[in-house]
């Protein structure tokens, strides 16, 4: 059976060592790791933005190849960054990700799926971040891509907000790949199906995240260790 | 844009331009009852080349301020952001004192080879992949030092009517153009607008920020250098032949976006036909104007720019600090 993700020799100058990742069937799975660790890189790379090196395929097809409405529905990505240039209004900023056949009532479906309906006719620079983040995310899950990549999609969410948001990845995580980059280790470990740790521009470490959690590569890369339920320095 | 709202903006832009060819119509009528070919031979002769030069130079700034504002994702960009009509009029300037201002083929050639040196300096001193701030920073000094060049070449003019003509060319004026100027100017600046048209769904793009774009397949360098490039052409063009004529750029983008929802890219088109519309319809004050003598353009655009202008930057900051 073709692979839902095959990325081999994924490579960024100073930034990525070469790296492969394979994702057979639709899973989610979280990248974690210090600042700089290669995170957003890994994601980047596997977007086919700026310099990568290697080689992508999803489902077989490699998405540099594809264009418009076929890449929206290929992949989707998630930046850390929240900023969005134009006052657009919050209905439109999520028509921007959906392929161009599609009609009103799909923005309204997106919109609802994240109870962001109140936000469809209000101009987005004058949303709070975290209203904008779910925007944001609603804009990345519209077009239903086979594979989903978001740089820290609970980042700027309210406590609801962010077992919500991990709630529903995990439910699209059925049908689609989502690859999600993360800092929160226990919100990863609880939702998540497998762990990637990243340190220095490489993968060391690749499992399920509740073995990953408890094992000693956490205490190596990030110098923590769980005591009595709450994570501490070494 | 609802269909209403662009039916009524081609309809402005159309009644603009018959008015600029009929405005004023006293002296037309009385023509037209004396010497019905002399009426025909004014109206092609001398009103159509303005009206054509004011529509097309107009839409070309409105046109490439909407792409440059799209592409630095900053409100206050426009074309002489990135050095190129400054660039433009210093080579229009040189190039006059060699073969004077009623040469349009060499003045043309003159401004895009102009235009083309500020981008390829800008290139060379932002690189290919620039950064938006390396950009906007390089072509703040480009458009300085053309500036700076542009009026050391007016204090080493080789006869004060050179210093006369260049100045008031570089005021920008419309007027005593032929036909077959204007067409040096329009055709450029309609070829060049086309193009841009078909980088709106990049340039909308651009609202989710360049990796955004990036990840649906728009190649980001490859549309700045085109953004770049066809902005450098058009408007080298109808500097050429026009002189510079600010503010244009700057305001029309403004209020095309308004009209398209914020989205930067789809309001290309409002902002070429608002564009053209300003263009015409100062043309029509500089005619209408109770002076005695004739406004140069330029002036008037400024006149009324400015002060928009700083209504922006008060009202960006009153919103900032809010």
């Amino acid at each position: 059976m073709t692979p839902m993700l095959d990325a081999r020799g994924l490579r960024i100058r100073d930034r990525l060592d070469p790296t492969d990742l394979g994702i057979e069937a639709p899973q989610f799975l979280c990248l974690v790791g210090p600042n700089g660790s290669g995170k957003t890189s890994l994601l980047h790379a596997l977007a086919g933005i700026g310099d990568a090196e290697g080689e992508v395929r999803i489902d077989g097809r490699d998405p540099r190849l594809a264009a418009g409405d076929e890449r929206k529905r290929l992949l989707s990505y998630l930046p850390a960054s929240r900023d969005i240039a134009w006052p657009v209004s919050g209905r439109s900023l999520v028509a921007l990700g959906l392929p161009s056949g599609a009609g009103d009532a799909e923005v309204e479906r997106v919109l609802a799926e994240l109870d962001a309906d109140a936000l469809a006719e209000r101009r987005v620079d004058r949303l709070s971040t975290g209203e904008r983040s779910r925007l944001l995310i609603a804009r990345a899950l519209a077009p239903r891509p086979r594979l989903l990549l978001l740089d820290e999609p609970a980042a700027n969410l309210d406590p609801q907000w962010q077992l919500r948001l991990m709630e529903h990845l995990r439910r699209v995580s059925g049908s689609q790949a989502v690859v999600a980059a993360m800092h929160d280790l226990d919100l990863a470990a609880r939702y998540a199906d497998r762990m990637l740790i990243l340190d220095g521009g490489r993968i060391v470490a690749d499992d399920a995240p509740a073995e990953l959690v408890e094992g000693s590569d956490v205490r190596s890369v990030f110098g923590i260790e769980r005591r009595g339920g709450t994570w501490e320095l070494l | 844009m609802s269909l209403r709202t662009a039916l009524l903006l081609w309809l402005l832009v159309l009644l603009l331009f018959a008015a600029s060819l009929l405005v004023p119509a006293g002296d037309l009528v009385s023509l037209f009852h004396q010497d019905r070919g002399l009426a025909f031979a004014l109206l092609r002769e001398l009103r159509l080349p303005r009206a054509l030069l004011a529509l097309a130079y107009g839409a070309m700034l409105g046109a490439s301020g909407a792409a440059i504002q799209a592409l630095f994702a900053n409100p206050l960009a426009s074309p002489d952001l990135t050095g190129t009509t400054s660039g433009a009029a210093l080579g229009a300037v040189l190039t006059a004192y060699i073969f004077g201002f009623s040469a349009p083929l060499a003045l043309s050639i003159g401004a895009m080879g102009g235009a083309l040196g500020a981008l390829l300096l800008l290139l060379f001193l932002a690189g290919p992949a620039a950064e938006t701030a390396t950009l906007l920073l390089a072509g703040l000094a480009i458009s300085a030092l053309a500036g700076a060049l542009t009026t050391l070449a007016l204090a080493l003019a080789p006869s004060p009517f050179a210093f006369y003509d260049a100045y008031e060319w570089l005021m920008g004026s419309l007027i005593d153009r032929s036909l077959s100027q204007a067409l040096f100017a329009a055709l450029p600046a309609l070829a060049a607008i086309l193009l841009l048209l078909r980088l709106r769904p990049a340039l909308d793009s651009l609202t989710l920020g360049e990796e955004v774009a990036m990840s649906f397949g728009h190649d980001i360098r490859r549309l700045r250098l085109l953004v770049v490039c066809l902005t450098a052409a058009g408007v080298g063009a109808c500097v050429a032949i026009c002189g510079a004529i600010g503010f244009v750029g700057l305001v029309a983008p403004i209020f095309g976006r308004r009209l398209t929802g914020g989205h930067p890219g789809r309001a290309l088109l409002p902002a070429a036909l608002i564009g053209g519309a300003l263009l015409l319809a100062s043309d029509l004050v500089v005619r209408l104007a109770p002076l005695g003598r004739t406004l140069p353009i330029g002036v008037v655009t400024a006149l009324l720019g400015a002060p928009f202008f700083l209504w922006l930057v008060v009202h960006m900051r009153w919103r900032m600090r809010r």
